[in-house]
């Protein structure tokens, strides 16, 4: 899923200081699940602007409403009746759900209250970690199911590198050596002579450096 | 021969090698690149230029290579690929050539966060083994990595490095054995104080017959003092400290210090000489390039040969 963080109180309330009424739209995916801007989180959110709006002797109106799914625009459009009696959109889902709000409205000012981190798993209660960078070019296959684009700090192809100590990575002992954990792997599955196959150069094309990415499915699309 | 690098003929000769480094200023100074690479004249064969090493800023390797060349030293172009893509890499490396330049190293480079700008972007374009793959394809196919042809082509004698101290430790020999598989020609290892350990990676390496395929000069490092050792031990990643050796360092008065350091790693060269596939020692004296010239001496490794 894409895991997010709220932004600091300071930063989201500097966006709707000019403003007396607000849209706060969660989203019910991926920000609900990592408890970042589902309903609950929306509102905690909106009882705080308030009181914050308070303790300034200002009167702050807050509407809120979660969507379903808020990259998606068959549920943003159900911010249709409510856009024109705000001054402004908070929206709690990742870049991608305030991008679709601020597109579909756009004479309406629409602010994040997220930090979109990353693709990623939760590791246990209230731990993520991230697991893939969306390449666009799996290499898991030949990874022992770990991926190095995502877990290795200097996204080594080849590694471990030599900065990798105890199984950990030489950035902090917080941090696993991905490629101590794809050793480990082909290990386990007996693939110790497929640790030697050298991985060439990546082509970083259907990744995030080939530009702004599209996929189109022509049997789905219209 | 591959090249025209005098590393390359010294190690054909069968003769011991000897490197060590440089590391480039903080600022425009010729002067202090001169004065350090004239201190190591006449005392090594190739004279390493560190890459914004420790993720710092510094003088570019290359200008600094340029500025050792031009004295008619042999220097060695650290390349990292932290701070460049493909495209820059290649083209720093014609640039070298065109300079005379015909000896490399192929690093991945210390994490962005280890230095003064963390916060940079990492490049990572390649790791180290791709770029010797790269390097390799330049200097015997004529070819840049993308696949055109490059006019008069850089034939670089390819180096990496080696650290047979990180973990895990059964993989050292095997990561080796892909880097020469990669195509480089010669290795220098982090700075060795555990010697039993370095000959156990030996022997995995000789066992594998990789001595044959790959020059390997261990990596060698003075102590200063205790504290340093200490630090090296707790401190640096990859790093392999024994205690026996920060009781040697420990047990010495601090003015005996720097003799006893000096000690270790002369006796250290000495023992090591004896291990088959050790090709010559690369002598890294941090920030302290006067005293290359003594710890050669006291071990035995002059005169520098003639190729």
């Amino acid at each position: 899923m894409i895991t997010a963080e709220r932004k600091p109180m300071e930063e989201i309330l500097d966006f709707i200081k000019p403003y007396n009424s607000i849209l706060l739209v969660g989203c019910n995916e991926c920000v609900t699940v990592c408890a970042a801007g589902g309903r609950k989180e929306v509102g905690i959110l909106s009882s705080s602007l308030k009181m914050a709006f308070m303790k300034e002797g200002r009167t702050l109106e807050v509407k809120e409403l979660t969507l379903e799914r808020q990259c998606d625009p068959e549920y943003v459009e159900e911010l249709a009746n409510q856009i024109d009696q705000v001054d402004a959109v908070l929206s709690m889902a990742c870049g991608c759900g305030v991008q679709e709000v601020a597109q579909r409205y756009p004479e309406k000012m629409v602010f994040p209250a997220l930090n979109t981190k990353f693709m990623g798993a939760s590791e246990s209660q209230g731990v993520w970690s991230e697991r893939c960078r969306g390449c666009g070019d799996c290499l898991l296959g030949i990874t022992g199911g770990i991926c190095p684009v995502a877990r290795c700090s200097k996204r080594i192809m080849n590694g471990p590198c030599g900065g990798s100590t105890n199984g950990k990575c030489e950035i902090s002992p917080d941090v696993d050596c991905a490629w101590y954990l794809i050793w480990e792997r082909l290990k386990a599955q007996g693939l110790e002579d497929k640790y030697e196959d050298i991985i060439e150069a990546k082509d970083w094309r259907p990744s995030w450096h080939g530009g702004p990415r599209t996929i189109i499915r022509e049997d789905l699309s219209e | 021969m591959k090249t025209e690098s005098v590393l390359e003929k010294v190690f054909k000769s069968g003769k011991l090698v000897v490197t060590s480094e440089c590391g480039p200023p903080r600022g425009a100074l010729p002067e202090k690149v001169k004065e350090k690479a004239l201190l190591l004249k006449g005392y090594v064969d190739g004279i390493n230029v560190t890459d914004n090493q420790t993720a710092m800023v510094r003088m570019s390797s290359l200008a600094a290579c340029i500025i050792i060349k031009q004295m008619g030293l042999n220097p060695i172009l650290q390349m990292v690929s932290r701070d460049r893509n493909r495209l820059a890499m290649q083209s720093d490396i014609i640039g070298a050539y065109a300079f005379g330049i015909n000896t490399m190293l192929c690093l991945s480079g210390d994490h962005i966060h280890f230095g003064d700008h963390p916060m940079a972007t990492n490049v990572f374009d390649l790791d180290s083994i791709q770029s010797i793959q790269m390097v390799k394809k330049m200097r015997d196919e004529g070819k840049f990595q993308g696949g055109k042809d490059i006019a008069n082509p850089p034939k670089m004698f390819i180096g990496a490095a080696a650290n047979p101290f990180a973990d895990p430790f059964e993989l050292r020999v095997a990561r080796l054995a892909k880097k020469i598989k990669a195509g480089v020609d010669f290795i220098q290892t982090q700075c060795i104080y555990n010697l039993d350990k370095f000959e156990t990676w030996m022997k995995g390496v000789c066992d594998r017959g990789l001595d044959k395929k790959v020059y390997i000069l261990p990596g060698i490092t003075p102590m200063k003092s205790v504290g340093m050792a200490k630090y090296m031990k707790n401190r640096v990643p990859g790093m392999d400290v024994p205690d026996e050796v920060i009781k040697r360092m420990a047990g010495v008065p601090k003015n005996k210090a720097i003799e006893e350091g000096t000690k270790i790693a002369v006796e250290s060269i000495q023992r090591l000489k004896e291990v088959q596939g050790v090709a010559g020692f690369h002598i890294m004296a941090i920030e302290w390039e006067e005293k290359v010239p003594e710890i050669v001496e006291r071990a035995g490794l002059l005169p520098r040969p003639e190729v």
